[in-house]
């Protein structure tokens, strides 16, 4: 998956195109990565006037307190946290003197972006060098300072020790001069530690973002006030694309207290093309009038579209020919052809919603001969574009300024719900702060799209593999928002890269091919979404339930079958530095989970335990993750009780063991909550399913037991808050079919689905 | 309309219409932001407050329903955020976004203040209207836990 691997994309420019420096400050010294162009220049005037791209930079003031700033959106990963312990290992620096600064957003400072369980792999090898670079220059600066020749002196504790000598960092920073360059091929030459004289990475730490959590004072995009502000509620349009207002009724609003206007925007960037907004001077005048104000649209023409108008959309795809070639390989039908027996079946997957606990929203305002969106967001380097064709202006004239996400999974990093702030600050000149209420998120969301997919395999007379094939429609986030980000396939055609991966699964199966459509009904319809993981929900819940039919069809245990076709051989073997072992790392996992859940023991009647895995987001970075699922299933209602998951993951190092539990925990509830409890479908060209009353996510009384256990093996850090995510349904469905011999191919699972099958 | 109540202590006196959620009076007219709108409709727990010192759902309860009584918001509910729950939700680490957990310690504030040392059953009961998107369920019931075991201290 190039496109994603691009460094320009990831994180601007990767440590061969990039220098580092260190310059005073008025706030002492800064330390920070910047493009190789700029090392010539004097590192003083640099960091001062800020010239650089810091996608990594940190301070350390002359009170020894060490700022380690944070591109990354905080949404309950502790991403800051994280962070900040690698900065602080190579630094050697003492934990306590350490704090997270969440840093505003602007155009120079490149790509901002959090998602793709992308954070720590990408930054894992630049911040140790940041850190490692630091801990040189205050060494060779302490020794200076104490008079003692650098090799007999070393960094522990924001101090540098000199045999029976030692000044603090703060001291040197107040005394000496930390200024210098590295090229990229010093820091890379840079001592980096092993896994072994680690520290901090490895071990617990209170994150720093829990606890303003607990006591009501963190400050989320929605909390966000500027003086002046309006409040304005959306009244959207009847469809995401090509609707008009005809005519505006606000007569009835007039007389309600605090209403100021309905305003219809209109929008250069078309991203929100048919929205009113109703103004008035709080949120609750706002809610009130939005009960009053008739507005008559003249709806886009997706305006009937169904979710079995989606579903069938997405088989007539799937039975044809078209689309992107994602894996090719021309013994594929020859061998399909000579095969002495097939397997072929479909798998289908709901519409379903982020439902991220705090609406969007966002504040804009004109300030300072910029513009100023205040909210919370996961990828801004996205939308800074749109905003300024939105409004006129150049990107440079937007500054995004950073809050606390009250939930992303991927909702945040479509930034659409800027752009009706920004045109209305413009049309009114003032600020103007939009709040989706729940509903109106919910409509507007961008949903996972509902997904049809075919897989089939090919066998010899003694059912060995010797083919596999499999197609995927769904709508593609990418293509609508990020076009930048599409691969070209085997035959020349775009492929959604997020929509597919996962079908280039780890598993020896001879020849395969993989295609990818897009179901371009989902597309005009709405906007599909990222959603925590992506294409992974759906292809790995179509590999995994395959390979488990696979499984039974040879009369192979599903775990024996899997391990005999993670092998590791050829392309499968891995590579340095993110794949080392490659599917053997997949075959231990799956191995573990297996004995951790107690594979093959009896069980009573009516429960039964399944298996899958998932290496997580893309072949590039790996988190070989297994899951073991064990239900209970009535026979007679078809009701599913998820009894326990026992999820083994290797992610590589692990750099903060309790934050990766905890985005395990969600990612495993969260994978078990889409397999029976969410889902939504769509009704005359938006989703049915707006609120609480209908849409129902799991509850406390839901929860499965969780047993999780990560393998840290030193290997390359990887990403960890998606992978959980999608091997638990293809589980539970195969558990369900151990339990009660009922095979379900759609999500969510049903109880009514499962007494059909049994029927 | 003229409604006078008590806001962590406070009297206060507001000049709102009578149907005003008092989610919204918390959060825009006295910028109590702790308090957090979710769903609107009473069904996700993020608004829960307390009203004569029982959990309620800020975003159904309109301001005329509370005239003359006593609220306490997340802000309120300690000193220093030194309630045991506050302490607890530290220690076990609970909050993810956090955006749901205001309203989660206060109904769990609510659940311990009848009932000391409730079972694993009594509280997915009490907790099962607050909804926590990111799943941080299992950190939640080990908090309520941990607070109710009298184990949990300031110095965490």
């Amino acid at each position: 998956m190039s496109s994603l691997t691009d460094e320009n994309q990831r994180d601007g420019g990767g440590i061969s195109r990039r220098g580092f420096m260190i310059g005073a400050t008025s706030a002492g010294f800064t330390l920070a990565f910047v493009p190789s162009a700029l090392l010539s220049s004097a590192p003083a005037m640099a960091i001062a006037n800020m010239q650089f791209e810091p996608t990594i930079w940190y301070s350390i003031a002359p009170s020894g307190d060490i700022t380690v700033n944070v591109t990354k959106a905080e949404m309950g990963q502790h991403i800051g946290t994280a962070l900040a312990r690698i900065v602080a290992e190579e630094l050697e620096a003492d934990w306590k003197d350490v704090s997270i600064n969440h840093v505003d957003t602007e155009a120079k400072y490149g790509l901002y972006v959090t998602g793709g369980s992308w954070s720590i792999w990408q930054n894992f090898d630049l911040m140790s060098r940041a850190g490692a670079a630091g801990r040189n220059a205050l060494v060779e600066q302490g020794a200076r300072l104490l008079g003692v020749a650098q090799s007999a002196c070393r960094a522990e504790n924001s101090k540098v020790i000199c045999k029976d000598k030692s000044i603090s960092y703060g001291d040197i920073v107040a005394r000496g001069d930390l200024t210098r360059t590295y090229t990229g091929q010093q820091l890379a030459a840079l001592p980096i530690k092993t896994a072994k004289e680690r520290k901090l990475i490895g071990t617990d730490v209170a994150a720093a973002d829990i606890p303003a959590k607990t006591s009501g004072a963190a400050v989320y995009g929605i909390d966000a006030t500027y003086e002046g502000m309006v409040y304005a509620k959306p009244l959207l349009p009847p469809t995401r694309y090509g609707s008009t207002v005809k005519t505006v009724d606000d007569d009835a609003a007039k007389k309600i207290k605090g209403y100021l206007q309905t305003i219809v925007l209109d929008d250069p960037s078309n991203t929100v093309p048919g929205w009113a907004l109703i103004i008035a001077d709080s949120y609750h005048a706002a809610l009130r009038a939005s009960r009053v104000v008739k507005i008559d649209w003249q709806a886009g023409p997706t305006a009937t579209v169904s979710e079995a108008d989606l579903l069938q959309r997405g088989s007539e795809l799937v039975a044809g020919t078209s689309g992107s070639l994602f894996l090719d390989n021309d013994q594929v039908d020859p061998l399909f052809n000579a095969a002495d027996s097939v397997l072929e079946t479909n798998y289908t997957t709901s519409t379903v919603l982020h439902f991220q606990l705090e609406p969007v929203n966002a504040i804009a305002l004109r300030k300072d001969g910029r513009w100023e969106i205040h909210t919370g967001n996961q990828w801004q380097s996205l939308i800074l574009p749109t905003l300024a064709q939105a409004v006129g202006a150049a990107p440079e004239e937007i500054i995004m300024r950073t809050y606390m996400l009250g939930g992303g999974f991927g909702r945040r990093l479509n930034g659409d719900y800027a752009v009706p702030a920004l045109l209305a600050a413009k049309q009114l000149g003032r600020p103007v702060k939009v709040v989706l209420n729940r509903e109106d998120d919910s409509r507007f969301d961008s949903p996972r799209s509902a997904s049809v997919q075919k897989v089939s395999m090919a066998f010899d007379g003694d059912n060995k593999v010797l083919a596999m094939a499999h197609t995927a429609a769904a709508g593609w986030p990418t293509a609508t928002m990020a076009p930048f980000f599409l691969g070209e396939g085997k035959n020349g055609v775009k492929f959604d890269p997020f929509s597919i991966s996962g079908a280039d699964h780890w598993y020896d199966v001879g020849p395969h091919r993989v295609r990818a459509v897009m179901n371009d009904l989902a597309n005009k319809t709405f906007r599909p979404g990222w959603l925590r993981s992506v294409g992974p929900g759906w292809t790995n819940w179509a590999v995994e339930s395959f390979m488990d039919e696979a499984a039974h069809k040879t009369g192979t245990d599903p775990v024996t079958f899997r391990l005999q076709h993670l092998t590791g051989a050829g392309e499968n073997a891995g590579s340095a530095p993110n794949s080392v072992g490659g599917a053997k790392r997949m075959a231990a996992v799956l191995e573990r989970a297996a004995a951790k859940a107690g594979w093959g023991q009896a069980l009573p009647a009516g429960v039964g335990v399944g298996v899958a895995t998932t290496f997580g987001q893309e072949r590039t970075m790996p988190t070989w993750t297994a899951v073991v699922a064990q239900v209970k299933v009535d026979k007679k209602t078809g009701e599913i009780t998820l009894q326990k998951l026992s999820i083994v993951i290797d992610a590589g190092t692990i750099v903060h063991p309790d934050g990766a539990l905890a985005q395990t925990e969600g990612a495993a509830l969260w994978g078990a909550s889409m397999a029976l409890h969410e889902g939504t479908e769509f009704a005359n060209g938006e989703v049915k399913d707006v609120n609480l009353n209908s849409y129902t996510p799991m509850r406390m009384a839901d929860v499965p037991e969780l047993d999780i256990e990560f393998i840290d093996n030193g290997h390359q850090a990887v990403g960890l808050g998606e992978p959980a995510t999608t091997a638990v349904a293809p589980a539970i469905a195969n558990a369900i079919f151990n339990a009660s011999g009922a095979r379900v191919r759609h999500l969510p699972i049903t109880a009514a689905a499962v007494l059909a099958v049994l029927a | 309309m003229s409604i006078q109540f008590e806001v962590n202590g406070q009297s206060m006196v507001l000049d709102v219409p009578a149907d005003t959620p008092l989610l919204w009076a918390l959060r825009d007219e006295l910028d109590l932001k702790g308090t957090k709108f979710g769903c609107g409709i009473g069904l996700c727990g993020a608004c829960t407050v307390h009203v004569e010192g029982v959990a309620q759902r800020s975003c159904v309860t309109p301001i005329a329903a509370v005239a003359g009584k006593s609220i306490t918001t997340i802000e309120g509910l300690s000193e220093n955020g030194e309630h045991p729950l506050q302490l607890a939700w530290v220690t076990a680490q609970t909050p993810q976004c956090g955006y749901c957990q205001s309203g989660q310690i206060m109904q769990a504030a609510s659940l311990l203040a009848t009932n000391a040392a409730p079972s694993d059953a009594e509280i997915d009961t009490a907790m099962n209207g607050n909804l926590c998107r990111c799943m941080a369920y299992t950190r939640i019931k080990k908090a309520i836990k941990l607070a109710a075991s009298g184990e949990v201290n300031a110095n965490v």
